[in-house]
């Protein structure tokens, strides 16, 4: 898709492919146009122009602009905003109702079984809390029938509590779904919790996109640089249950044990690396109280400030950073090619 | 006060006074609704304007909308070919005029207050701009729509001064209870004045009651 829209003083140009399937993240700070773009899409914003294309399908572009109960969309908003005046099962029937004729949609009950909706069928909305609301718009969104769905920051507006509740229902949706999921935020845990493709924006512009941990660890960007600098690798169990109430990780570029994990062997996971936990050695480390350490190759390496330089490091396949002092750099002779040991003093299962 | 103390006259002023404030509340809702709809939504620079006309008849001395009424309807203005001076048709049209803000007013506040969102989201579940304003606004404004139909025939029924300028006095058809209490009070039947007085001033307190106690009248919030 491509879109131009002027609004006031904020000017929104871009294009961009999104993978057929899956989450994709749009990332960026508060008013970069994340849900300009989504509202461009769902045919919300009357003034906008350029291209909206779905899977060869054309919502806007060539003369064309379909109104927006056209378009196969699903929009998840940010506050949740089901109709007051039906219960919880009228709201979920509204769109699958006139959506019903036009294809096959996920069941009924397999989405209330999906958000574990079933208790409150009959409850009236004012009565529901923030989090079930969310949940109650989810399912209303993917009853519809949707060819794409657009969640704008859904847990933004939630509590801690909620937000940890709702959490593994998206993760849970984001395993059974197979159409393509805009899903809009600006916390990067979310994002590396859910999605595998980015569209990274600032000022209404694209600033890249492509699978998320590329552009996690790609140090010409801004989020290798913040204070939450993190990397997201693809790992396997290989060992659920290793001496010491400990499971053996593989991924591809070694192991890593971390506290027994409730998932089976075998099972796919995603781990984060938060730059700060990563340190580097010359020398596979013995007599420490860290028990991750795995070779690594330094393939890039950028200033972070008049201290410090920010690491790119890969092992296998993975890619990971870490940050250290000009005075280390120099004294292990850090530069790209460098062959090292990192030593990972944390690391976070994420699903 | 015994039971003879209603004449079959009152009676029927009191059925000419129900019919016309059932028949203009009916098409005041029919017709206020699209003015409403707009008002809210419009960002047009004609809004202020037209909210202004909407306004009118809450300031204006009732003779005074008469009287330009009357001009109309007479045989030189732009309505003489419906020759509704006099008539039952002319007051309704009157009454339309005289009531218009209070039904127009709650009508535009209730679409206010349903918002963009529930809308956009009901476009985003499929429905076109009908089946919104059906399934989604009518609910939602229902405290509106009570409140508009019970001051516009509440109103209604209190009208004095637009009848005395363009329906006259004809019993059956454009003698209503307000200009029948003044026609006893210039007889000095106090008596009667009285009785249909009471009757109104009850008929209007209940009806005003109904809203207010029932609820209808607060909003349905989130």
């Amino acid at each position: 898709m491509e879109t131009r829209l002027r609004k006031g003083d904020f000017d929104l140009r871009l294009a961009f492919e999104a993978p057929e399937t899956g989450f994709t993240a749009v990332f960026g700070a508060s008013g970069c146009g994340k849900t300009t773009l989504l509202r461009v899409i769902a045919g919300l914003e009357p003034g906008a122009q350029g291209r909206v294309s779905i899977g060869g399908e054309t919502w806007m572009g060539d003369g064309i602009f379909l109104p927006t109960h056209r378009r196969m969309v699903g929009y998840v908003f940010q506050q949740p905003s089901l109709f007051v005046h039906l219960n919880v099962a009228d709201n979920l029937a509204f769109g699958m109702r006139r959506r019903h004729a036009l294809g096959i949609g996920p069941t009924f009950d397999h989405v209330v079984d999906l958000l574990g909706l079933q208790a409150m069928l009959q409850r009236r909305v004012p009565g529901l809390s923030g989090g079930e609301r969310q949940r109650v718009a989810i399912a209303q969104a993917l009853l519809s029938n949707p060819r794409l769905l657009l969640m704008d920051e859904p847990l933004a507006a939630l509590d801690q509590g909620s937000r940890l509740v709702l959490l593994p229902y998206l993760e849970a949706l984001q395993r059974a779904l197979d159409i393509p999921v805009l899903y809009v935020s600006h916390a990067l845990d979310e994002v590396a919790r859910l999605t595998d493709f980015m569209l990274l924006l600032r000022d209404g512009r694209l600033l890249a996109r492509g699978p998320v941990n590329d552009l996690l660890t790609r140090l010409d960007l801004p989020l290798a640089h913040g204070g939450e600098a993190e990397a997201v690798i693809q790992a396997r169990v290989a060992v659920r249950d290793a001496p010491d109430h400990l499971s053996e990780l593989v991924f591809s570029g070694g192991r890593l044990w971390v506290p027994r994990v409730a998932l089976a062997t075998g099972t796919a996971v995603r781990l984060r690396i938060l730059a700060r936990d990563v340190s580097l050695a010359q020398q596979p480390l013995f007599g420490s109280s860290i028990l991750n350490s795995f070779p690594v190759v330094v393939s890039g390496l950028a200033d972070d400030g008049p201290a410090q330089v920010m690491v790119r490091l890969s092992a296998g396949d993975a890619m990971l950073l870490t940050r250290v002092t000009r005075r280390s750099q120099r004294a292990l002779s850090i530069t790209p090619g460098s062959r090292l040991y990192a030593q990972v003093k944390s690391v976070a299962l994420l699903a | 006060m015994s039971l003879d103390l209603v004449s079959p006259d009152d009676l029927q002023a009191l059925s000419v006074t129900l019919q016309l404030a059932a028949l203009t509340t009916v098409l005041l809702i029919l017709l206020g609704t699209p003015l409403a709809w707009w008002l809210a939504r419009t960002q047009s620079r004609w809004r202020a304007i037209i909210e202004a006309v909407v306004a009118l008849p809450l300031v204006l001395p009732p003779t005074v909308l008469g009287f330009y009424l009357l001009l109309m309807m007479g045989p030189n203005g732009p309505l003489a070919d419906f020759s509704l001076a006099f008539t039952f048709g002319g007051l309704v049209l009157g009454s339309m005029v005289y009531s218009l803000p209070f039904v127009v007013q709650p009508l535009r506040d209730s679409f206010a207050a349903v918002g963009e969102q529930p809308l956009e989201a009901a476009a985003c579940l499929g429905a076109g701009p009908l089946d919104r304003f059906r399934s989604v606004v009518l609910p939602l404004a229902r405290p509106g729509y009570v409140t508009a139909a019970v001051l516009g025939f509440a109103h209604t029924l209190g009208e004095f001064g637009v009848v005395l300028m363009i329906g006259g006095n004809i019993p059956g058809e454009t003698r209503v209870l307000s200009i029948a209490v003044y026609e006893h009070v210039e007889v000095l039947d106090y008596a009667r004045a009285h009785l249909l007085s009471a009757g109104l001033l009850l008929l209007s307190f209940a009806l005003l009651l109904m809203v207010y106690a029932s609820g209808f009248g607060r909003r349905v919030t989130p």
